[in-house]
C-alpha cells in the first residue's frame, strides 16, 4: 500500500501539468495565429461550373470524419469507382483521356480539400462551358492555384479546391449559387 | 523517395543530441525536490513493478470514470453523452497501456475534458512508464551486487517533465502555427462556396493532443480519422514533423542506451538492427502502393499517383507509405491514410512490423527493452552454438533470464494468435465487426489483434471494434501484452543487478559488431516468421494471389 500515496500524488500533479496547464498554455499561444479552418477543410461541389472535390465517405460533414475503408479487392470499391467515372463522363461527354485516380477514389478523411493538378485540369473544359468563359482562362486560374511540394520534397503537388472555386467566382463574376 | 531520405537524415541528426540529453537527465543525481517528494529510497525490481502497476491501474480507473461521467463534467461544449461502458473500458486500458487503439470516433464521442485531462495525461504517463522501465533495465546491466534498480517515481517524473513535455510544447506550437486548432470551443464555422450557408467544423484542444500522441508513440487522435484529418495534419510540413516525432524518441533512446551502458557502439548496433528490420518492409509498402490498385487497372483511370483510395492528396503515396511503416514499426498506430484500403502487399508491411513484437523502434522505451530481451535470446543461441555461458554487456545470462525473456516474447504472440482465433469463432465478428468480405476480412481480424496484442493501436479502420466481444477481448489482449512484458523485463533487471560483472574474454561474443547485428535481426525475423507466416498466408497473401 506504500505505493498508493506516491501514485496519487504523481497522477494528480501530472494531470494538472500535462492535462490542464499544457493545453491551456498552447491555446494561449495558438490564439496569436490566424484561424485557417476555412481554407483547410474541404467542401462538396456539385454544380458543373465548379471544380469538384474528391469523393467522400462523409459528404464533407466536418462535424465528423471518416473513410470508406473499402479493401482493395472488395467488389464495392470497383463498382463505386466505375460509377464515379460514368458520372464525370456524363457531366462532360467530351472529356479526354483517363480520369485521374484521386478524382474517383474516396479520401482518407472524407474532408480532403485538395485534388491533384491533373484532376483540376481534367475538369477545366466542363467548368469553362458552364461559366461561358474560355477554357484557357480556367486553366490559367488552375495553374495559379497549384501548390508544389513543400521545399520541393515534402508531400505532393496539389490544388486547393475551395480556394480555387472562390477565385473562379471572383474572376468570372459572382457566385453560381442559385 | 527523396522525402524518405530527407526523413532519415533529419531523424538521426535530431536523435543524436536528444539521446545525449536524455542520458544526462537519467544520470543526474537526485534533486532536492525529488528527495523531498519521493525520498532517497530505491526500489527492488518487485517494488518497482508494483509501483508501475499501481500507477497504471489508478490511471486506467480515472480514464474510465471521466468517460462515464463526461456528460456531467465541465468542458463538454458539444454536449456529448457518457461513453458506452464497453468502449470506455476498452479505451481506458488502451490509453493506459500506450496502445491507443480507438474503438470510437474522437470528435463525436469524447468531450474536450476527456481528451485533454483523461486521454492526454495517459499519453504522457504511459510513454514515461516505458522509458522508466528501460532505464531500470539499463541499471540491471550497469550495477553489480545491487538489490535495487532505481526509483520508479523519479524515473517517471523526469521522463515526463524534462523530456516529453518540453518536446510536446515545441511540436504543438509548430502545429498550431500551421493551422492545427487549439481552442476551448467545440465548433468553428466556414462559409460554404456553393451554398448560402456555413459549414460546421469540429474543433478543440487538438494541437496539444497531437504533439504528445506522436512523440509518446501513443497514436490516439483527436479526430476519428486521426492524422489524415485536414485539421489534425493540415500540410506536408506538419505531416513531416508528426511523422518525425513518431521515431524521434525511440531512435534517440538507442543513443541514450549506449551512453548509459558505457558503450556507444552498442547503442548504434541496436539502432542498425532496428533499421535493417524496417527498411525492407518500407520498400515493399512504398512499391506496392505506388503501383496503384491492380483491380482498378482495367478501368479508364490514370493511377500514376498510386493507390489513392483512403489517401489524402497533400501527402501523396510516398509520405503515406512512410507513415504507415514508421507508425507500425514504432508502436504509435496513428495513421495519415487508411491501411484497410492499402493493396494486399502494401498492408502486409505494417501488419508484419507489428507482429515482429514492436521491437524495431517500438514504443518509447518499450521498443528498446523489447529488443534487449531479443538480444538476450540471441546471445543465448550463440552460446549454445559454441558451448559457452552466454554474456551480454558483462552480465552472465542464465536460466532465470532466459525463462523471463521467453515469457516476454511468447506472451504477446499468444495474445495475438489466440485473440484472433477467438474472434473468428465469435458471431459478433460476422454480424457487426467486419468491414470487408473474404480474405481481406480475415486480414482485418489479424491486423486488429496484432495491433492490440503488441500495444500498437493501428487499425484496418473498416473493422468495428465497439461490440461486447471485441471491446472486452481487445482490452484483455492490450492488458496482457503490456504488463506481461514489463514484469519479466523488470525481473531480468533485478536478477542482473545482483550479479557481478564478468570482464570480456577471448571467448566473449562481441555484441556491438556486424556478426551480432545479423544474428539479432535473424532471431527477431525467425520468431516472427515461425509465429505468423501461417496466418499471413490466410490473409494478405491469399488476397494478393486471389485478387
Amino acid at each position: 500500500m506504500s505505493h498508493v500515496k506516491p501514485a496519487l500524488l504523481v497522477l494528480a500533479a501530472l494531470t494538472l501539468l500535462c492535462g490542464v496547464v499544457y493545453p491551456l498554455t498552447i491555446a494561449g499561444v495558438a490564439a496569436l495565429f490566424p484561424d485557417r479552418v476555412p481554407e483547410l477543410v474541404g467542401q462538396a461541389f456539385t454544380a458543373p461550373g465548379y471544380v469538384w472535390s474528391r469523393p467522400t465517405a462523409t459528404k464533407y460533414d466536418a462535424t465528423t470524419s471518416g473513410a470508406t475503408n473499402l479493401g482493395p479487392t472488395n467488389p464495392a470499391l470497383a463498382d463505386a469507382v466505375r460509377q464515379r467515372i460514368a458520372a464525370l463522363q456524363a457531366a462532360d461527354p467530351g472529356a479526354r483521356g483517363p480520369v485521374p485516380a484521386d478524382l474517383v477514389t474516396a479520401s482518407a478523411s472524407g474532408l480532403d480539400p485538395d485534388i491533384s493538378p491533373e484532376a483540376a485540369y481534367f475538369q477545366a473544359a466542363r467548368v469553362a462551358r458552364a461559366r461561358h468563359v474560355a477554357e484557357a482562362a480556367v486553366r490559367d486560374e488552375i495553374r495559379h492555384h497549384i501548390e508544389d511540394r513543400t521545399f520541393g520534397v515534402l508531400g505532393a503537388a496539389r490544388v486547393n479546391v475551395v480556394e480555387l472555386n472562390r477565385a473562379l467566382d471572383a474572376r468570372f463574376g459572382g457566385s453560381l449559387v442559385p | 523517395m527523396s522525402e524518405i531520405i530527407v526523413y532519415a537524415i533529419v531523424l538521426v541528426a535530431l536523435a543524436v543530441p536528444l539521446g545525449a540529453y536524455m542520458a544526462r537527465i537519467y544520470r543526474a543525481p537526485l534533486a532536492r525536490w525529488e528527495k523531498r517528494l519521493f525520498g532517497e529510497h530505491e526500489q527492488t525490481w518487485r517494488e518497482y513493478a508494483v509501483a508501475v502497476l499501481v500507477l497504471n491501474m489508478l490511471g486506467i480507473a480515472v480514464v474510465y470514470v471521466v468517460q462515464r461521467g463526461q456528460a456531467l463534467l465541465p468542458w463538454n461544449p458539444n454536449g456529448l453523452p457518457a461513453v458506452d461502458p464497453r468502449v470506455a473500458f476498452n479505451t481506458a486500458v488502451s490509453f493506459g497501456t500506450n496502445t491507443d487503439w480507438q474503438a470510437y470516433g474522437g470528435e463525436t464521442t469524447m468531450s474536450h475534458l476527456t481528451q485533454a485531462v483523461a486521454l492526454g495525461v495517459q499519453n504522457f504517463v504511459s510513454a514515461a512508464c516505458g522509458m522508466a522501465v528501460l532505464v531500470a533495465l539499463v541499471r540491471g546491466f550497469t550495477r553489480r551486487h545491487a538489490d535495487t534498480i532505481g526509483n520508479f517515481w523519479v524515473d517517471l517524473t523526469r521522463s515526463t517533465v524534462f523530456i516529453l513535455l518540453p518536446l510536446s510544447v515545441v511540436l504543438s506550437i509548430a502545429l498550431a502555427q500551421q493551422g492545427v486548432p487549439q481552442t476551448l470551443a467545440g465548433q468553428d464555422h466556414a462559409a460554404l462556396v456553393e451554398q448560402h450557408a456555413a459549414q460546421t467544423v469540429a474543433v478543440g484542444p487538438v494541437a496539444s493532443q497531437i504533439a504528445i500522441k506522436q512523440l509518446g508513440t501513443n497514436g490516439g487522435g483527436f479526430y476519428s480519422v486521426n492524422s489524415a484529418h485536414p485539421l489534425e495534419n493540415p500540410t506536408p510540413l506538419t505531416n513531416f514533423l508528426e511523422c518525425l516525432a513518431i521515431l524521434l524518441i525511440p531512435t534517440a533512446l538507442c543513443f541514450t542506451f549506449g551512453r548509459l551502458v558505457g558503450s556507444r557502439r552498442q547503442g548504434v548496433a541496436l539502432l542498425v538492427v532496428m533499421a535493417l528490420l524496417v527498411v525492407p518492409f518500407l520498400a515493399l509498402t512504398a512499391w506496392a502502393e505506388s503501383r496503384g490498385n491492380p483491380v482498378l487497372s482495367s478501368l479508364a483511370i490514370d493511377q500514376h499517383l498510386g493507390n489513392m483510395e483512403g489517401k489524402e492528396v497533400r501527402f501523396g503515396v510516398p509520405a503515406s507509405a512512410l507513415w504507415a511503416t514508421v507508425t507500425t514499426a514504432a508502436s504509435n498506430g496513428s495513421v495519415n491514410a487508411m491501411h484497410d484500403s492499402f493493396t494486399p502487399l502494401g498492408g502486409l508491411g505494417p501488419l508484419v512490423l507489428m507482429q515482429l513484437g514492436e521491437v524495431a523502434f517500438g514504443g518509447v522505451g518499450s521498443g528498446l527493452y523489447g529488443l534487449v530481451i531479443f538480444a538476450i535470446v540471441a546471445v543465448f543461441i550463440a552460446g549454445l552454438m559454441v558451448g559457452r555461458t552466454p554474456e551480454f554487456l558483462g552480465k552472465k545470462i542464465e536460466a532465470y533470464e532466459m525463462k523471463m525473456a521467453s515469457l516476454a516474447i511468447l506472451v504477446p504472440v499468444a495474445a495475438v494468435l489466440i485473440g484472433a482465433a477467438c474472434a473468428c469463432l465469435a458471431d459478433e465478428t460476422y454480424t457487426k465487426a467486419l468491414g470487408n468480405p473474404g480474405a481481406h476480412g480475415f486480414s482485418e481480424v489479424l491486423y486488429a489483434f496484432s495491433s492490440m496484442g503488441n500495444n500498437n493501436g493501428s487499425a484496418f479502420g473498416g473493422l468495428t471494434g465497439s461490440g461486447t466481444f471485441w471491446a472486452t477481448a481487445g482490452g484483455i489482449a492490450m492488458w496482457i501484452a503490456r504488463y506481461w512484458i514489463i514484469i519479466p523485463t523488470l525481473a531480468i533487471a533485478g536478477s542482473l543487478a545482483r550479479k557481478k560483472s564478468v570482464p570480456p574474454s577471448a571467448g566473449t561474443l562481441p555484441t556491438a559488431g556486424p556478426l551480432f547485428v545479423v544474428l539479432l535481426v535473424g532471431v527477431v525475423l525467425l520468431v516472427g516468421a515461425l509465429s505468423f507466416v501461417p496466418s499471413l498466408a490466410l490473409g494478405p497473401i491469399a488476397e494478393h494471389l486471389g485478387g
